[in-house]
């Protein structure tokens, strides 16, 4: 057990936990925030992406000790006081969202990508979210509804 | 245009649902938790055949943290289950069958103490030989899987129609193939997870979890827990995706949580990892097909004689029904005087095959979609030409000799517009020319530098056409009915629910815009109501597209219901002739004769205050179909969608990598009532089409699954496939909500046959065996790999 201290959706937290608990793990069962999913536990699938330090990492790759002194943002964080961010009004207004269950963690890599990329090329999106699998959408109105939001902020 | 007629249906509209799935807020089956809730972990053995010989749990019992542990000797009442023949143990204790059989179940507060009592339970096991080639299962000497059955066969669907003998007498040129097509795993990004919870009422359970089909659930529940269907309440949480895969898998995992949780007086939690979620879970069934064809010289189809082998695993599970899809559509959409043809589904120790998106048909289109291009080649023809010869038209006869009169046969129109869209015929003659004169480009070596594999001359185009025609809904499966319950409340809002289910592809939404057109209300007024058996009537399983037919009628028939009460409230309020005509629209009732208008909302509160009854249950059942067993003949579906597919590839005939360029869809669905969700349905049904065609096959050797996670199981991700564009043609259907008919499964079906017929057109080789995957282009074989 050890004290472990990071910022979790831009507020302090401090968990005195396993350090090898998997960081999805502690996200969804000691900080109850459910909206990360686990699709296949081996980082191929990207349901579990939140961002560390603004990257997009896969949370069952990832342990809690790993995070300590870091900035955790989740799907949770990502609507500011009551607002959707433009990127998840246009995955409802594009349709781009099927049964749901790969959409937080599409949320969470794209994210990234717009934060370090605002005007990404088709190929540009389609690589960042290479990670991420959806079995439900083909994907289309995924890349149109992160177009659409690269060309709403230029 | 037409649209002008809706104010709801038609339009692109962004789901109720999704403010929740998008913030993260939308409570899945692993999401929600119980006070006191225990974990159950699975025992499976690593025998794929054998004899039980002894199962020793005393060691694990004695594991602290352990609760109870669930054997055969726990179940209530039927141990032995199925959807519909009872051939698969809920907890094995005789015998195993397959590498899915589970013998018991750790149950614990504490998940590491439970797997750590896992791996204490001993189970011996008298190893059988094991069947793992399904071709060899109805050979005289072949090993039995179930030995009371006296044989493999699980059913066989004879088709005959002529004179098969005399059909090929008249024909001028007989080619005769041999199609195969793999395992497919269902690959919702969701793994299962089911909670079971003990009520304070005797003998009552509720059951939490991703069930695609609950009262499918509450049925198998209900009999191994030996109590009447009203005391189970599958309540159906968010669902991650299914495509058909959540059905039997989840009914047996239900029933072991509820046997676990009778025992223990907790709920129980049982919850799949990937790799449990792909060893466990049913698949799409592998087919062997041969196909025997004769045409004349003018092109016209005059036999075709078929045999399919359909490899169903160790149960049966929905091998009777998708077989029987298989039988009904195996000649395609064409006219043929003479068929003859078999199908049969047979026990093997693999995995299980089911029910998934497709049911029957994505093989048998890959072989008669490959065959029609074949034939068109050998008689000098476009493959546009063949098919407009003999596909159906008006009035066409079909194998199971239905005549195709009820509904608009729109074969042609799909394919005039795909062609049109792809500028196929010109791609196509182009892509044939540029092989036939560099001659055959597929060769074998072995042998390459890195640049050898880079673009350029390496990199050959090709464009290849599949069509279908599919029977909506259940056909002569079995009952075909389903309800619907609307309560509008006094200011206009209103509860809806259907006896079918969400299962992610928009129901919920299609649902409430059907309800919104017939009320003059937006769907944002509708709350529909949480999945629940015990809130709606049993409506059969949410599968075979009928969702949005049948579901969708039955929805609106409710709405109806209540409209017309709201009417004679209205005519006797406004002293109106019986006669009057209202039009409901924008949240206003306006009568058609004088303009008089009232808001909906306030229309409500009226009733509300006469004492009208606002709540009412809609019913639909489907037209009657019939089906004869014996020959194969009947009008087996009451109506039927076409759908037509055109794929551009680049394959690159170094490396055996195929590009998927471009894929152009255009499905008449009957009227579309949500675009959006439409667009949504051919976009997945395309990639997932993809897959099949290009990389997916669950690998087995000697049974076991060798491939059982994303890193090895690969499916389509988004630079996989390149642009789908999707087209509707909308001849609205006499049966269906507002003239619309079925969607999900059509768009899946086609596309890995246009993709392998496309690849002919680039190399100039045809392809035999599915997926075409780099192997498969370079050496025409499937190399597999050896577990690690």
């Amino acid at each position: 057990m050890k004290e472990i201290s990071f910022t979790l959706n831009n507020k302090k937290v401090a968990v005195t936990i396993d350090p090898m608990k998997r960081l999805i793990d502690v996200i969804r069962e000691d900080l109850r925030l459910t909206g990360t999913k686990e699709g296949c536990g081996i980082g191929e699938c990207g349901a579990c992406t939140v961002l560390v330090d603004k990257k997009a990492v896969c949370s069952c790759m990832m342990l809690i000790g790993q995070v300590e002194g870091k900035e955790v943002i989740t799907i949770e964080g990502i609507e500011k006081d009551g607002e959707l961010s433009p990127l998840q009004k246009n995955f409802i207004k594009y349709g781009a969202i099927q049964c749901g269950f790969c959409t937080p963690g599409m949320i969470m890599s794209t994210t990234a990508l717009l934060m370090e990329n605002p005007n990404p090329t088709e190929e540009e999106i389609r690589i960042a979210i290479s990670g991420n699998l959806c079995r439900c959408t083909g994907y289309v109105q995924i890349i149109e509804a992160i177009q659409a939001t690269a060309n709403e902020t230029k | 245009m037409k649209n002008n007629i809706f104010s709801v249906v038609g339009k692109n509209l962004p789901r109720t649902d999704a403010y929740e799935k998008v913030t993260g807020r939308a409570q899945y089956a692993a999401d929600i938790s119980f006070p006191g809730m225990c974990f159950a972990a699975q025992k499976k053995t690593t025998v794929p055949h054998g004899i039980i010989k002894n199962i020793d749990i005393s060691q694990a019992e004695r594991v602290t943290g352990v609760e109870v542990i669930i054997t055969h000797k726990d179940v209530p009442g039927n141990n032995i289950s199925g959807v519909i023949k009872y051939d698969q143990p809920v907890f094995s204790f005789d015998k195993i069958y397959c590498p899915a059989d589970v013998v018991s179940l750790v149950v614990g507060e504490d998940k590491e103490a439970v797997q750590k009592a896992l791996t204490l339970i001993k189970i011996e096991v008298e190893e059988l030989p094991v069947l793992s080639d399904y071709t060899h299962a109805l050979d005289k000497d072949a090993l039995l899987i179930h030995p009371e059955n006296k044989s493999n066969l699980i059913n066989h669907y004879p088709l005959r129609k002529g004179n098969i003998e005399k059909g090929f007498q008249e024909s001028d040129v007989i080619i005769e193939r041999t199609y195969t097509t793999p395992a497919i795993e269902h690959a919702y990004i969701e793994p299962e997870c089911i909670t079971a919870v003990p009520d304070f009422r005797k003998d009552v359970y509720k059951i939490y979890g991703s069930v695609q089909n609950p009262f499918t659930c509450r049925r198998i529940v209900a009999q191994v827990m030996k109590v009447p269907l009203a005391n189970i309440h599958i309540i159906q949480n968010e669902l991650g995706g299914s495509f058909g895969g959540k059905d039997d898998t989840m009914d047996m995992l239900a029933a072991r949580a509820c046997v676990a949780c009778k025992k223990v007086g907790k709920p129980v939690r049982i919850h799949l990892s990937r790799e449990e979620s792909i060893i466990e879970s049913y698949k799409r069934h592998p087919y062997t097909m041969n196909y025997k064809v004769g045409v004349s010289n003018k092109g016209i189809l005059k036999a075709m004689k078929i045999d399919i082998l359909a490899d169903g695993g160790a149960y049966a599970s929905m091998s009777p029904f998708v077989t029987w899809r298989s039988v009904v559509q195996a000649t395609g959409p064409y006219e043929v005087k003479n068929v003859h043809t078999d199908v049969r589904a047979v026990y093997t120790n693999n995995p299980y095959t089911g029910a998934m998106r497709g049911f029957g048909s994505p093989q048998i289109i890959f072989a008669q979609e490959s065959l029609m291009d074949e034939l068109a080649d050998e008689l000098h023809m476009s493959p546009i030409e063949i098919r407009r010869i003999n596909g159906y038209k008006q009035d066409s006869e079909t194998a199971s000799g239905q005549i195709l009169s009820n509904h608009v046969v729109s074969l042609n129109q799909v394919i005039d517009k795909a062609t049109k869209e792809s500028d196929f015929e010109k791609k196509y003659e182009t892509y044939k020319a540029k092989y036939s004169v560099e001659g055959n480009s597929h060769s074998i070596n072995l042998i390459l530098n890195d640049n050898q594999f880079s673009a350029g001359s390496n990199i050959k185009e090709g464009i290849g056409l599949a069509c279908s025609f599919r029977g909506c809904s259940l056909g002569a499966e079995g009952v075909d009915a389903t309800g619907s319950l609307i309560s509008i409340q006094k200011d206009g809002s209103v509860y809806l629910i259907s006896g079918l289910a969400e299962n992610g592809q928009g129901l919920r939404m299609t649902f409430s815009m059907i309800a919104a057109e017939t009320l003059g209300i937006s769907p944002d007024d509708i709350y529909y109501l949480e999945q629940d058996t015990s809130r709606v009537a049993d409506g059969g399983p949410t599968v075979a597209s009928r969702s949005t037919l049948v579901g969708g009628e039955a929805v609106k028939n409710a709405a109806e219901i209540v409209k017309k009460r709201i009417e004679k409230m209205l005519i006797d309020e406004w002293e109106l002739s019986e006669r009057a005509t209202f039009k409901f629209a924008d949240h206003y009732i306006v009568h058609e004769g004088s303009g008089k208008k009232i808001a909906v909302s306030e229309a409500c509160d009226k009733a509300y205050l006469n004492g009208v009854n606002l709540s009412a249950y809609g019913w639909f059942k489907a037209p009657e179909v019939d089906w004869d067993e014996e020959i194969g003949q009947g009008p087996a579906y009451f109506t039927y969608v076409y759908g037509c597919q055109i794929a551009e590839v680049e394959v690159n005939a170094a490396s055996g990598k195929i590009l998927v360029k471009r894929v152009t869809a255009v499905h008449d669905a009957g009227q579309i009532i949500n675009r959006l969700g439409a667009l949504g349905q051919i976009y997945g049904g395309v990639s997932m089409g993809a897959g099949y065609g290009i990389m997916e096959e669950v690998i087995v050797k000697n049974a076991e699954i060798q491939n059982i996670n994303f890193d090895e199981y690969l499916i389509p991700t988004s630079v996989d496939v390149g642009e789908i564009r999707a087209f509707f043609v909308e001849n609205p259907d006499r049966f269906g909500p507002f003239g619309a008919k079925s969607l999900g499964e059509p768009t899946l079906e086609i596309t890995a046959a246009a993709i392998n017929n496309a690849v002919a057109n680039a190399l100039g080789k045809r392809f035999y065996h599915l997926p075409l995957d780099l192997e498969q282009i370079k050496t025409g074989k499937t190399l597999y790999q050896i577990k690690k």
